[in-house]
């Protein structure tokens, strides 16, 4: 539906921030391709206005010449233009709202029941993620803390400052509900590819509905300011590896922790399936 | 590969339809302990809201909320 079209002309998606990037990641969820249409719908009319006014700009500093236009003329009224001009500019942001708003509440809805819930709670200056869905007493939670790989001990071909020792393993084309919270202090857990952005409150906890389309390993950073080691938390750590046949396949064989040896490997830094997509 | 195991998780609540989920936590971990007042601690119909507040609360969250029922302290309609 979304992002296939588009990836044929592509060796890899986009999904973490490329040097002199300049347009959107490639999108991940349908949230995200909404984003990105509506940007494409806004840029639209946001091109033609700036052609318009950079023509009547450059058209009057052109004929305002003092050889070329020894008389200049002084109008100060004109009913027509000025209703033309009043009604017109109220018609655009018409046309720009109906998709806005389509989208902004279609974000919200929540239509289908989400089939796994991940919890991601922020701390100072790490993240910690607990599955949480088959525990049978209140212990035993799946939970792992997620760091960021110093840049002394990245392996060849790892991005620098975007690379966790352990990572969110999700399955693809199921609805999630990520759970986002802080243990200490503000923070906000971002995927721009996921088009999610959310903040990480303490004693909050603020709920997320993605569905992503595509496997892959996705990254993010966090997005509010949360101490000196703001800049080097990553906030998803990456969404690894959406394995959806693996994901089902193995997770419920036997054992206390049945999740555990799959996620721990799936989620182990790279080489753990294969090389890193 | 394998046997289609079914994913769940605690349903999307109409009382709580907003981004806001804390509610639901806390209203889901109260209705547990409220129905294993009623039924008894033995009871396993009561399983299926502690799933749910499982799902939904952080376990720090849960650890603070038990031993403060513990202590009498939990300040909540239990």
């Amino acid at each position: 539906m979304i992002v296939r079209e588009w990836l044929f002309l592509t060796i890899a998606a986009c999904d973490a921030a490329e040097p002199w990037q300049l347009g959107f990641q490639d999108a991940a969820t349908p949230m995200m391709q909404g984003i990105i249409d509506l940007h494409h719908d806004i840029f639209f009319f946001l091109i033609l206005i700036l052609v318009f006014v950079l023509r009547i700009l450059v058209r009057a500093l052109w004929h305002f010449h003092y050889q070329k236009n020894p008389i200049p003329q002084r109008i100060v009224h004109g009913t027509t233009i000025e209703i033309l001009r009043t009604i017109f500019p109220s018609i655009i942001p018409m046309f720009i709202a109906i998709p806005s708003f389509a989208l902004l509440y279609s974000m919200d809805e929540v239509v289908v029941d989400p089939a796994i819930t991940i919890k991601a709670i922020g701390h100072q200056w790490y993240r910690t993620y607990e599955y949480s869905d088959y525990n049978s007493s209140d212990e035993q939670s799946l939970t792992f803390d997620s760091y960021t790989i110093p840049e002394d001990d990245l392996e060849l071909g790892q991005s620098r400052l975007l690379e966790v020792d352990n990572r969110v393993v999700v399955p693809a084309k199921t609805h999630l509900r990520i759970i986002v919270t802080s243990a200490d202090v503000l923070h906000s857990w971002a995927v721009p590819s996921s088009g999610v952005k959310c903040d990480a409150v303490p004693g909050r906890l603020n709920q997320i509905s993605i569905s992503v389309q595509r496997e892959g390993v996705y990254y993010g950073q966090c997005s509010e300011i949360c101490g000196t080691n703001h800049a080097f938390t990553r906030a998803p750590g990456n969404i690894g590896r959406l394995l959806s046949p693996l994901w089902l396949s193995r997770t419920t064989r036997g054992a206390t922790h049945p999740r555990s040896k799959l996620l721990q490997r799936a989620a182990g830094a790279v080489g753990s399936q294969g090389a890193r997509q | 590969m394998a046997d289609e195991i079914e994913l769940k998780t605690a349903p999307a609540d109409f009382r709580f339809p907003t981004t806001n989920q804390t509610r639901h936590c806390f209203t889901r971990y109260i209705e547990f302990h409220r129905c294993l007042a009623a039924k008894g601690e033995e009871s396993n119909e009561c399983e299926r809201f502690a799933k749910f507040y499982r799902s939904l609360c952080p376990g720090e969250w849960i650890e603070k909320w038990n031993e403060q029922r513990e202590n009498g302290t939990f300040p909540g309609p239990l």
